[in-house]
């Protein structure tokens, strides 16, 4: 069908769009979802407000700083609960080896689902932005480059706990189990760099530093973009997203 | 159109699931494989499906490798596994149309339609698939894997825990799609094997123990009774038959009609002898057949070695 060379990115690219849209339907038919999605934006807009309080009390330009800190410790629960569905449910069903025996790759199918988790995150983030748009349209003159660095840095950050959720949603046919690993090993990786005070070996301390999912955060929430951590994060995903494909293709070799 | 070359799949370095599995299945053949639970069908399946590789040997799909060119093979391949794959949350219709779209049909619609059409659940297509009952499940999982209208169908258990109207209408599809597609066909109930299949295979303990032509398996397995009309003669034909070598015992189950029992050291069929016998004694030979012949037997007879 797609003989030509040219023409498999396009037949590729078809594929991931097949297996994202149809994902993104289960998201919209999940009532996990919904509820997930709508404690996220509740929790989001209250300490929203709670941040807005504290600018005024401090006399400074809000800049969100506190919004983002809460958001990034509210998602360590989110996205593994948001990606726990892909994988497993599919191993439940029995779904997975249809996939996996239709003309279809294994990383399309990884890289489809996981594209669907990354839009629907995408639109929680998204609704989020109705806080800051806020701070506008309420007379205020919030500090916008942090705002949008620090949104790319959210998305980047839950990019990558995306990545490790669907992961975890590979290991086991259980929703609820992957959940709890997705979460167990989230929150492993944001605070892996606490380890490094006990240790005295400086290389290691940096490099437990450097791992450190939350670390990342930092230069984004001051309004830096800095490449390596864009690098960090990209590499994280794609580590995850390459662990994921090795684990259905583990069967092979089973 | 489906070929098994020396198939050996062992997990995890130890376990042995299949070995030297080796066998053809032509166009437009329907075949029975048959074995007993754990005897490697699933994994024989999941091999020619490309689910996985096997350890040693090789697969051809209408003459695609399943390893080498395994999405070519699986392009000619519709598959329905043991538990039919199915998301609860679409409707029939969505989820026709998205494994179609996955297997870049190009007019979609159409396939849909026709897949529906074929299985019988078109009254169903808006239905969301987690309200369907089982046999409508099962169904629905059939659609899907004739969408692509595949050369090769292979199926896994197609009328299990259907009840005995659907099963007869799943059966009935399949010896329908089997004019036009060459079909392996797993089950556990023999009888399905003797009504829809052209072929059995027998795997036992991951090796492939029989592989014949039902009319094969018939003529392999010696008859273990017999049934006889016969006009004349009345009392003396049980008598004289039960003389013979090869008959353990013949019962009179009215007059001119009897049922013989095959001597269990027999080791060829007694029916010549038996005709022979009536016929010398000037008797008139109505009916002379096999009966209770059942797959049964050679299955039993096949998985109760080693």
């Amino acid at each position: 069908m797609w003989k030509a060379g040219s023409i498999w990115h396009l037949g590729a690219m078809r594929n991931l769009w097949v297996i994202a849209r149809r994902e993104l339907g289960a998201y919209f038919m999940s009532p996990v979802a919904y509820l997930v999605g709508a404690a996220f934006l509740v929790m989001m807009g209250f300490f929203f407000y709670a941040d807005v309080i504290f600018t005024i009390r401090s006399r400074s330009e809000p800049a969100l700083r506190y919004v983002f800190g809460v958001m990034t410790t509210i998602l360590l629960f989110v996205a593994p609960v948001l990606t726990m569905r892909l994988l497993a449910e599919e191993q439940r069903l029995g779904t997975l080896e249809l996939l996996l025996t239709a003309p279809v790759r294994d990383w399309e199918v990884v890289l489809g689902k996981y594209l669907a988790a990354l839009m629907f995150y995408l639109g929680l983030l998204a609704a989020t932005g109705v806080y800051p748009l806020l701070l506008f349209w309420m007379g205020g003159n919030p500090d916008l480059g942090p705002i949008l660095s620090g949104y790319l840095g959210m998305f980047m950050f839950g990019a990558a706990l995306l990545s490790m959720g669907l992961f975890s949603s590979s290991l086991s046919q259980n929703q609820v189990v992957a959940a709890v690993l997705g979460i167990g090993l989230v929150i492993l990786l944001a605070v892996i760099s606490l380890l490094a005070d006990g240790i005295t070996n400086p290389t290691l301390q940096q490099i437990l530093n450097q791992l450190d999912l939350r670390n990342h955060l930092t230069n984004f929430r001051r309004g830096l973009i800095d490449t390596s951590d864009v690098v960090y994060y990209l590499s994280v995903i794609a580590t995850f997203l390459f662990l994921t494909v090795q684990i259905l293709n583990s069967r092979r070799w089973r | 159109m489906i070929e098994a070359e020396g198939l050996t799949k062992v997990y995890g370095n130890r376990h042995v699931a299949i070995e030297e599995v080796t066998f053809r299945v032509e166009r437009g053949q329907i075949v029975g494989f048959l074995g007993p639970n754990g005897a490697g069908k699933t994994t024989t399946m999941r091999i020619l499906t490309g689910y996985m590789p096997p350890t040693r040997g090789q697969a051809r799909i209408a003459g695609y490798d399943t390893v080498l060119q395994s999405l070519e093979a699986r392009r000619h391949i519709g598959y329905l596994p043991e538990t039919v794959p199915l998301y609860p949350e679409m409707s029939v219709r969505a989820y026709l149309s998205f494994m179609a779209e996955i297997r870049g049909l190009s007019n979609r619609k159409a396939a849909v339609e026709r897949a529906m059409a074929l299985t019988g659940v078109e009254d169903r297509a808006d239905t969301l698939i987690g309200k369907l009952s089982k046999g409508y499940r099962q169904r629905v999982g059939l659609a899907q894997a004739i969408l692509h209208n595949p050369d090769v169908l292979i199926l896994d258990e197609p009328t299990i825990g259907l009840d005995p109207r659907q099963v007869k209408e799943v059966r009935d599809l399949i010896q329908d799609l089997g004019k036009t597609h060459t079909i392996l066909l797993s089950t556990h109930i023999l009888a399905e094997v003797q009504q829809i299949c052209d072929r059995v295979l027998i795997i036992h303990r991951g090796r492939i123990r029989a592989d014949m032509t039902l009319g094969e398996a018939m003529r392999s397995q010696r008859p273990t009774r017999i049934f006889l009309r016969v006009e004349g003669g009345d009392r003396q034909v049980v008598e004289a038959l039960n003389a013979l070598p090869l008959v353990r015992r013949v019962e009179r189950l009215e007059p001119g009609v009897y049922e013989i029992a095959v001597a269990d050291s027999a080791n060829q069929d007694p029916s010549p002898v038996i005709a022979e016998t009536v016929i010398r004694r000037g008797w008139r030979l109505l009916e002379l057949r096999p009966v209770g012949f059942t797959l049964e037997d050679l299955f039993l007879r096949v998985t109760s070695q080693d």
